[in-house]
């Protein structure tokens, strides 16, 4: 007799495992499967492993920079290995810390692979898969193995891998994807990245400062393609100053693999072709969604152009089959998908919900300038047929930026004219990251300008430049 | 930390019900899938499993209570480790409103919410808690977001008219948009003063607007004491008025009405009837009757005219591909509308006995759910009782009905000159804001050509 569930989540990463936990707190017998680790990509090679890198070489940076601040470090330095080895323990604690949320809120966590064999049952075949041909994390303590499990409710979170591109192949040695990039065992003089989404400029930053050469070469007319034009165009002049070579509206048709280096060969899109010889290339192309090997086809789940089909809430087109995360659709963020299994499991609850706003969802970038926005981009909002009004505010006219040494830095707001909504928010700058959640929360409880206007943002802080802009938005900056 | 026992949605439909009896006493201890007590609606009684363990602090709601809003407190389970007597009852703080009509996945289930750890305060339990009325006549504040009133503003839409369905009933952005595009749900009228409501522990939230109606004392009022008896309502008649006063109030209806010639339609059906198959005790295989016709020759029409084959949503029109057909039944207390699924597929024959069957068990109250909701238009004949004429309210999703009167010989001019013909008055109402009037023509137009040819129902 299979084990019976009332939810079985397929995947651990971070839509899966809060899932799983906020089905527990709703009085639901849950398991959650998981061939590799939990925490998914996000906590083991993804989101907090790079963290911890990019923490490494921002303390760097300012070891190189010390003398500006009146302070000596002697002579910079850094032991890779040990930097490498930071990273791999700060994911390791946080996967271990997944294991005690799931085991406190009594969710039960089948290792192995998962594939739907019929409506409400799956089967899980012993976990093969295994990270750069690491041995297989062993299975948790506690976790239940391979076998058959049913369960009413089905929902599958199974995230996405490295887009691969023909002919760019990764090869673990000389291309590389994030996997690779991650843990190196030498420093590479020279490093080519192709995409410059949040993961190819993360690394592309993270290689430079500790001191690589670094391309990036984008096949878009800007680099950050997602974000606001001008935002995207203030990162490339900084990226430009620090001595990252960017090469934007440009293609790598193929590569050529030396004993220990690559050549690229690059079409700049009006016909001409170079030739850019690297120790590494990172290919950073973007994600695609894990849909193959689950039994969705074969179940009728509708899945167009690689990702499933949902009402919103999570739903497929066939009953007791749910989709959340990243094989649900852009933007493929871990908040994204933790938020997504939320509304998905209260539905199936019968509770109040709503469809997330996808537009409201806020996406981070952490290199030096860090990157953050939420809502539409100056263009969208134009597209939209928004009449706008616009803010910005750059770092120089702040106080506290110029205490840190970090005077460069814009905040853009777009506002519609009519009504006051915010549209959208894009900053670049020292810790916009964490900023960026005053404007979320705004949008969120649909504050106008006036709400903004009228909050009291503390001195002094790097978050008055935010309200400045909305100021300035409406002809009322004052430290400009 | 105590868990809330709230008030199981049993149907999508249900907004309230009897909680019949507790099969657990205070005190008792309870495992995860215990019955813990009996839930009884207008169509069925549920037993009401517990999905947390723990022990039954507190019953909210008595044995025999009539009437609980879905996602009341009916009970209180304190947590391993909790002091039972210490629970007090806490006022639901967030209550979701009922799910609308046709809301899907709603799982039959306890509904559970956390409640917020509270010391026990003298008389709190008696308090009304808080809801979302943020009615402007009760003198409350009006909860909205600063873009809503801004938009509302602009717009001149009274937010005060609008049920909010932002977090705890607030009223956000896309209700005022709503509002706007007409037909947002406008909020539930002030209670009256009346003493058994502000005795209420916990008032609804009412999701369906209610007519501003003088209390019942104030009604009883009005007559002699000892001149009437008074019958509880049964749980057909509430959903009736609900159901109608919900389509009467929200749905602009709109009339056309046309006489058709039946005498070519009445020769056909004695024809069909007269060549049916008998079996051995000489029963005829059907007996088609007119309003079976009618039925066929509706399905039709709204073939022929597919605009008018649709439902109104918010957000778009729904066009259905076949024309499901809901017949009015009247039965002992009430009336209920079987449908019959895609009707322009069926022959007159098996219309004939699929009605005969639905009839029989509408009568017994054994159809079920699935027969009688949904739909994309409906008959309701009154010629039995020889009324001419008269006028269907909308049945939502429905986007139209018809109103069939008697078949009656009457005088009509044929040929410049006086002559008689068997005539039957028929009135289509539909629902504006899916139909409109020339369409609703169109539609009713296409209905007489085929009552008037009716050779063509056989095709």
């Amino acid at each position: 007799m299979a084990d019976s569930y009332d939810v079985i989540i397929i995947g651990a990463g971070p839509g899966g495992y809060v899932t799983a936990i906020r089905a527990a707190q709703l009085g639901f017998k849950t398991a959650v499967v998981d061939r590799e680790h939990l925490g998914g990509i996000c906590l083991n090679w993804g989101c907090i492993p790079t963290k911890a890198l990019l923490r490494s070489a921002d303390i760097y940076h300012g070891m190189l920079h010390a003398e500006s601040y009146g302070l000596s470090a002697g002579t910079p330095g850094f032991d890779l290995g040990k930097v490498v080895g930071r990273s791999r323990g700060v994911s390791n604690q946080l996967a271990t810390g997944v294991g005690f949320l799931l085991k406190k809120n009594k969710v039960d966590v089948i290792w192995g692979e998962a594939s739907i064999t019929k409506l409400g049952e799956i089967a899980v075949k012993p976990a093969t898969k295994s990270a750069l041909g690491r041995p297989p994390i062993p299975a948790p303590k506690g976790a239940l193995g391979p076998g058959s499990y049913t369960a009413k409710n089905i929902i599958v979170a199974t995230g996405a891998r490295p887009r691969v591109l023909p002919g760019l192949e990764p090869d673990g040695k000389l291309i590389w994807t994030y996997y690779e990039a991650m843990v190196p065992e030498t420093m590479p003089k020279t490093l080519l990245v192709m995409g410059s989404g949040a993961i190819g400029v993360e690394f592309a930053y993270f290689y430079r400062t500790m001191g690589a050469e670094v391309t990036i070469v984008e096949v878009l007319p800007q680099i950050l393609p997602v974000e606001d034009a001008e935002i995207a165009a203030h990162a490339r002049k900084r990226f430009e100053k620090m001595g990252i070579k960017v090469i934007t509206g440009a293609k790598v048709t193929g590569v050529e693999k030396g004993e220990s280096s690559i050549t690229a060969t690059i079409d700049d899109g009006k016909g001409g072709l170079s030739k850019i010889t690297a120790d590494r290339l990172i290919s950073a192309v973007g994600v695609v969604g894990n849909i193959d090997n689950l039994g969705l086809e074969k179940l009728g789940v509708k899945i167009e152009r690689g990702i499933v089909a949902t009402d919103g809430k999570g739903a497929t087109n066939v009953p007791g089959i749910y989709a959340i995360g990243d094989i649900a659709g852009a933007p493929m963020l871990a908040h994204k998908a933790e938020h997504e299994g939320v509304i998905c499991i209260e539905t199936i609850k019968g509770l109040h919900t709503h469809a997330l706003d996808r537009a409201m969802i806020p996406g981070c970038t952490y290199c030096n300038p860090q990157i953050a926005s939420v809502g539409l981009t100056e263009a969208k909002a134009k597209e939209a047929g928004h009449e706008l009004k616009i803010g910005r505010f750059n770092f120089i006219g702040n106080g506290k930026a110029i205490a840190l040494g970090e005077p460069e830095g814009l905040v853009k707001t777009i506002f519609d004219a009519k009504t006051g909504q915010l549209l959208g928010a894009h900053m670049i700058g020292a810790e916009v990251t964490e900023l960026i959640q005053g404007f979320v929360v705004a949008m969120n409880c649909e504050t106008t300008e006036e709400e903004l206007i009228h909050a009291v943002f503390p001195h002094p802080t790097l978050s008055e430049t935010m309200h400045e802009s909305v100021l300035d938005a409406y002809g009322r900056v004052v430290h400009m | 930390m105590p868990t809330n026992i709230l008030m199981p949605a049993l149907s999508p439909t249900m907004e309230k019900g009897n909680l019949a009896r507790w099969l657990k006493k205070e005190g008792d201890a309870i495992k995860a899938g215990d019955i813990i007590a009996e839930i009884e609606t207008d169509k069925a009684t549920m037993e009401v499993e517990a999905v947390d363990e723990g022990t039954l602090a507190k019953i909210v709601v008595p044995d025999g209570t009539a009437d609980v809003a879905v996602n009341d407190v009916i009970g209180v389970i304190a947590g391993e480790g909790e002091d039972a007597g210490s629970v007090t009852t806490a006022p639901a703080a967030s209550k979701a409103p009922a799910p609308a009509a046709g809301d899907l996945a709603v799982p039959v289930g306890l509904q559970y919410e956390r409640a917020p750890k509270m010391e026990p305060v003298a008389g709190q339990a008696a308090k009304p808690a808080a809801v979302n009325g943020h009615d402007k006549a009760e003198g409350g504040r009006v909860f909205s977001s600063p873009l809503a009133r801004r938009i509302a503003k602009e717009s001149g839409i009274d937010l005060g008219a609008i049920q909010g369905s932002g977090p705890h009933g607030r009223v956000v952005e896309r209700d005022v948009k709503a509002a706007m595009a007409g037909g947002g749900a406008a909020k539930a009228a002030p209670k009256a003063a009346d003493a058994s409501q502000v005795q209420a522990p916990a008032a609804t939230p009412a999701p369906a607007p209610k007519p501003v109606a003088a209390s019942d004392e104030t009604v009883k009022k009005m007559f002699a004491a000892g001149s009437f008896t008074e019958v509880p309502h049964d749980g057909m008649r509430k959903t009736i008025a609900r159901r109608l006063v919900e389509a009467k109030q929200t749905i602009p209806h709109f009339y056309v009405t046309v006489d058709c010639e039946l005498d070519a339609l009445l020769a056909l059906r004695e024809q069909i009837n007269a060549a049916a198959p008998k079996d051995k005790d000489g029963k005829p295989g059907y007996k088609v009757s007119v309003n079976d016709m009618v039925i066929k020759a509706m399905a039709l029409a709204l073939q022929r005219v597919p605009e008018a084959n649709v439902t109104w949503t918010e957000a778009t029109m729904l066009k259905h591909k076949h024309a499901d057909i809901g017949v009015a039944v009247s039965i002992p207390g009430g009336l209920i509308t079987p449908i019959i699924r895609a009707a322009e597929t069926k022959t007159l024959s098996v219309i004939s006995n699929e009605m005969k069957d639905y009839a029989a068990r509408a009568r017994a109250k054994k159809l079920k759910p699935e027969e009688y909701q949904g739909g994309t238009c409906a008959v309701s004949n009154l010629g039995m009782f020889g009324v001419k004429n008269f006028q269907a309210i909308v049945n939502p999703p429905h986007a139209t009905i018809l109103a069939v009167g008697a078949g009656e010989k009457r005088v009509v001019v044929k040929k410049d000159a006086p002559a008689i013909a068997t005539i039957m008055s028929v009135t289509l109402s539909t629902d504006h804001r899916a139909v409109d009037g020339a369409l609703g023509a169109e539609l009713i137009a296409a209905f007489k050509t085929l009552i008037e040819h009716p050779m063509s129902l056989l095709v």
